[in-house]
């Protein structure tokens, strides 16, 4: 299981200038052989590698995209085959397909969204791919000042500053200061780099008031105790009706881990490579002979909220929702989750 | 074994058995003995099949966890997956990630007597827990087998079935749907939920092992419980759409109980308390 | 109570359709509405920023099953509707048809007038995407690979453009056929590609322009230029829509001067 080492229990705040944020980046993409950021894309932001400090988009709510690539890519390879002769021989995945990385600007509710993926690929049998890939990471995030309607984290046990799966968080206090909370080893070394661009912030800091205001809508506790009794409900047609059965909930999720498994076959040789897939796809559960368990928009739709918001909870100790918000702005149709279970915790 | 849990065993195809049309039954042997003979698996657990250049295809393995050294599966050619399988020759290799899932409780069943009911295709993930159940004959009581399929070509291992049937301590049913029948057919007529209520073996001290069809397990139940059987003496196993086989892929759930890890091996308690989601 | 609210909620309570699709207010743009109850149409809506393509729902059986319903569309919707009836896709008489011009609510007696409204009300053709097709067109061969690819490599594969499509309604679309794999289903620059073209091309002469493939897009991607590059190719070499299907019509006349 990978864990990130929590320093004793008083993490370091540190404080750093703005002017300095870009020379501590730079040190940063100096050394670190892969530096994922928030990048402006026309009118949207996403997760791009940077090599200059400038290339940063500060001012985006949150990506279009989540940082789950960083750890369960869109599409990887399994193993590799060769056919030779009668006999076959399979290639593990080199070492150097995983690269260390820091990721640089996530949001608090990027960061918490590892936990879930983390515990779905460690579930019994350990993955090794997913693995490999999360412990090289490092997670710098940035608290909230901004929120929009779509964002509900303060809901799902979350919040504008919350530290939980980061390595450091940065909270701007005002033009002049940033507050740096260091709470890992890996924050530490990360630190190290620019030694001198910190400072230690003094206890009268206050992180609370720069942080956005996110109103609490409904409680997770509310959502799983209502969904015990909710298969049969007529909610999850009424809520589905205008639902089109695309992928780009699931694939803009921050905690979304559904994949496929395909053959990428060249003649002899080839190699079986795993994909994104979603639950709301038709073909999701269908059978050779025809069959489909959830042959239905609705029942698609009550196995996304049931999933992130029933089974996880029951079975890994952990809810599959950060209420980043991304599924509701990415959706054609304007599913809001956070007003499907805001209607859902006030359903008799 | 790699520690990277999607690298399948390779395996040789050992023997090929054409069981019914469309149906064949693949004798795997490992590569190396040491594999061969590290290899433990229980009666229920299935397996991930690789046609490599096609894909991976789920099934029961379908032989007894005691005859050591190979593994069954059978399957219909139905998809990509199944052609490939299909096409393999005697001494060609294909791959298999093993053992998946859970078992059949055979532990809980000694001094018990068995009654097995499975239709067509689904006699495999049957034949693995007779089998084991014959292996260790003593150790259990009365074993019944209620098996029928669409027609006489259609019933596989035909040739177990004739060991079974001459066997004295097996009492062996089999039987075809009317209109399947064969002028020289000497087993049953009549489906398979039917033969079961005709034959009626007790209930007491006994556990109820069904697969087969959805239409089949449903009007087989209610036989069971007409018979006296409780909910916690019959078992199933179940099958959906899989492909990690190991609760990762998020496909394969029917509500909170994963298929491939809590499943496919389920008692009808379970199954109650199910949603209807397969 | 606005008119729309009360000539669709009429229909409702009189039984007429036992269904209205209309718009309603989403977060922070308008999205489909779906009304069950005379009450449930309050909440329609119609301005221009309302864009999704309803027909879209016209071939889920799991959502209009066999009832007659009430479409309260756009522009595009209309299109739409005709060319969903010239494939054999909808039962006009399980059908009615309305949209707003002001402040009246037409309702569509045929597929002529149908026709006729279409011709007569083409929205303004979007300058960004006229901007970008004349651009592109300037590029040479290798030029416009490099852009596609470029901008094509970062798409992820999750057919929102196919989703938010009225005309893709094929039961199992071709990139879900394995036997054999026409397309595969992973995100690849090149499978990307092969994705988008074969999409438009089975577009071909069938898409009404309605754009909402690329609104759908999450990444923004440039697909929409594909679509209208399309119509435009078309009705420069085949002629109008009313010229016949040309996915499934044949003239000897053809021209066939691309087979080289």
């Amino acid at each position: 299981m990978i864990k990130k080492t929590l320093l004793n229990d008083m993490m370091e705040r540190l404080i750093i200038k703005s002017d300095s944020i870009n020379t501590w980046l730079s040190k940063i993409i100096e050394t670190v052989p892969r530096v994922l950021a928030p990048v402006k894309i026309g009118s949207k932001a996403e997760f791009k590698e940077i090599k200059d400090a400038g290339s940063v988009a500060y001012d985006v709510i949150t990506t279009t995209s989540s940082i789950k690539s960083a750890a369960f890519p869109n599409t990887e390879t399994l193993f590799a085959y060769e056919k030779q002769g009668l006999e076959t021989k399979l290639y593990d995945v080199a070492e150097d397909n995983f690269l260390d990385t820091v990721i640089w600007g996530a949001r608090p509710c990027d960061a918490v969204g590892f936990g879930p993926l983390t515990k779905i690929f460690n579930w019994d049998y350990k993955d090794k791919l997913y693995n490999e890939r999360f412990s090289r990471l490092v997670v710098v995030s940035f608290a909230c000042d901004k929120a929009d309607e779509c964002c509900f984290c303060t809901s799902v046990g979350g919040g504008p500053g919350n530290t939980a799966g980061s390595d450091i968080m940065l909270t701007k206090i005002n033009d002049e200061d940033t507050l740096v909370e260091v709470l890992t080893d890996k924050g530490s070394k990360l630190i190290d780099l620019c030694k001198d661009c910190f400072t230690d912030a003094d206890d009268s800091v206050d992180k609370e008031s720069v942080l956005a205001k996110v109103p609490v809508k409904f409680t997770r506790e509310q959502i799983h105790e209502k969904l015990a009794k909710a298969f049969e409900s007529p909610i999850w047609k009424a809520q589905s009706e205008r639902c089109l059965g695309c992928g780009a909930c699931a694939f803009v999720c921050p905690t979304c881990a559904c994949f496929d498994i395909q053959e990428d076959a060249h003649g002899n040789h080839g190699r079986r490579v795993r994909c994104w897939d979603s639950c709301g796809f038709t073909l999701f559960t269908q059978h050779t002979s025809g069959h489909n368990p959830r042959p239905t928009q609705a029942t698609r739709w009550r196995q996304r909220v049931m999933h992130k918001f029933s089974y996880m909870p029951d079975r890994l100790d952990i809810y599959g929702c950060t209420g980043c918000g991304r599924c509701s702005r990415a959706c054609p149709v304007d599913m809001n989750i956070a007003e499907h279970l805001t209607n859902i915790a006030n359903n008799e | 074994m790699n520690n990277n849990i999607y690298i399948p065993y390779v395996m040789v195809v050992d023997k090929i058995t054409v069981e019914a049309p469309g149906v064949k039954t693949l004798r795997l042997r490992f590569q190396n003995e040491e594999e061969g003979n590290n290899f433990e698996f229980k009666a229920g657990n299935f397996a991930e099949y690789s046609a490599f250049g096609e894909g991976e295809c789920t099934f029961c393995i379908a032989s007894a966890p005691t005859r050591k050294g190979y593994i069954e599966c059978t399957f219909r050619k139905a998809g990509r997956v199944t052609s490939g399988l299909d096409r393999l020759e005697e001494g060609m290799t294909m791959g298999v990630r093993a053992p998946l899932g859970n078992s059949f409780p055979i532990e809980e069943w000694k001094g018990k007597n068995l009654v097995f009911v499975a239709g067509g295709i689904a006699l495999p993930p049957m034949r693995a827990v007779i089998d084991n159940v014959l292996d260790r004959r003593d150790e259990f009581g009365d074993v019944t087998i209620v098996y029928g399929a669409k027609t006489v070509n259609d019933l596989v291992y035909k040739d177990e079935l004739k060991e079974w049937e001459e066997r004295p301590d097996v009492n062996l049913f089999a039987t075809v749907d009317p209109g399947g029948e064969t002028p020289d057919w000497k087993g049953k007529v009549g489906f398979t939920p039917n033969v079961l209520g005709e034959v009626a073996p007790s209930s007491d001290n006994a556990v109820a092992i069904v697969c087969g069809p959805p239409i089949m397990i449903k009007f087989t139940f209610p036989v069971l419980e007409k018979l006296g059987f409780k909910d916690e003496n019959i078992y199933t196993t179940l099958e959906n759409r899989m492909k990690c086989g190991i609760g990762k892929c998020g496909r394969c759930n029917v509500g909170p109980m994963f298929v491939c890890k809590d499943g496919p091996v389920f008692s009808k308690v379970q199954l109650n308390a199910l949603p209807p989601e397969f | 109570m606005s008119k729309l609210s009360k000539d669709t909620a009429a229909l409702l309570s009189e039984g007429t359709v036992k269904m209205i699709i209309g718009y309603e207010q989403g977060t922070e743009r308008p999205r489909p509405a779906f009304c069950h109850t005379p009450e449930d149409c309050e909440r329609l809506i119609f301005n221009d920023q309302c864009s999704n393509n309803l027909a879209v729902y016209l071939t889920k059986k799991e959502i209009i099953g066999e009832d007659k319903v009430g479409v309260v569309g756009n522009y595009y919707v209309i299109k739409t509707v005709i060319q969903l009836n010239l494939e054999n896709q909808i039962n006009l008489q399980n059908l009615v048809l309305m949209t707003v011009d002001g402040d009246d609510i037409i309702t569509f007696g045929s597929i002529d007038e149908m026709q006729q409204y279409v011709d007569t009300h083409e929205p303004v053709p979007n300058e960004k995407v006229l901007a970008a097709i004349k651009k592109i067109d300037k590029m040479s061969r290798s030029e416009r690979w490099e852009y596609w690819k470029s901008e094509l490599s970062k798409c992820v594969r999750c057919y929102a453009c196919r989703a938010a499509c009225p005309l893709c309604y094929c039961n199992r679309c071709v990139t879900e056929v394995n036997c054999p794999q026409w397309i595969e289903p992973w995100a690849s620059p090149l499978s990307n590609m092969e994705w988008q073209i074969n999409r438009v091309m089975h577009m071909s002469g069938r898409c009404v322009g309605c754009g909402e493939c690329a609104a759908a897009c999450p990444l923004e991607l440039p697909i929409g230029i594909l679509t209208k590059k399309m119509g435009m190719d078309i009705k420069n070499t085949f002629g109008g829509w009313k010229d016949g299907s040309v996915l499934s019509t044949y003239n000897v006349n053809d021209k066939e001067n691309f087979i080289k």
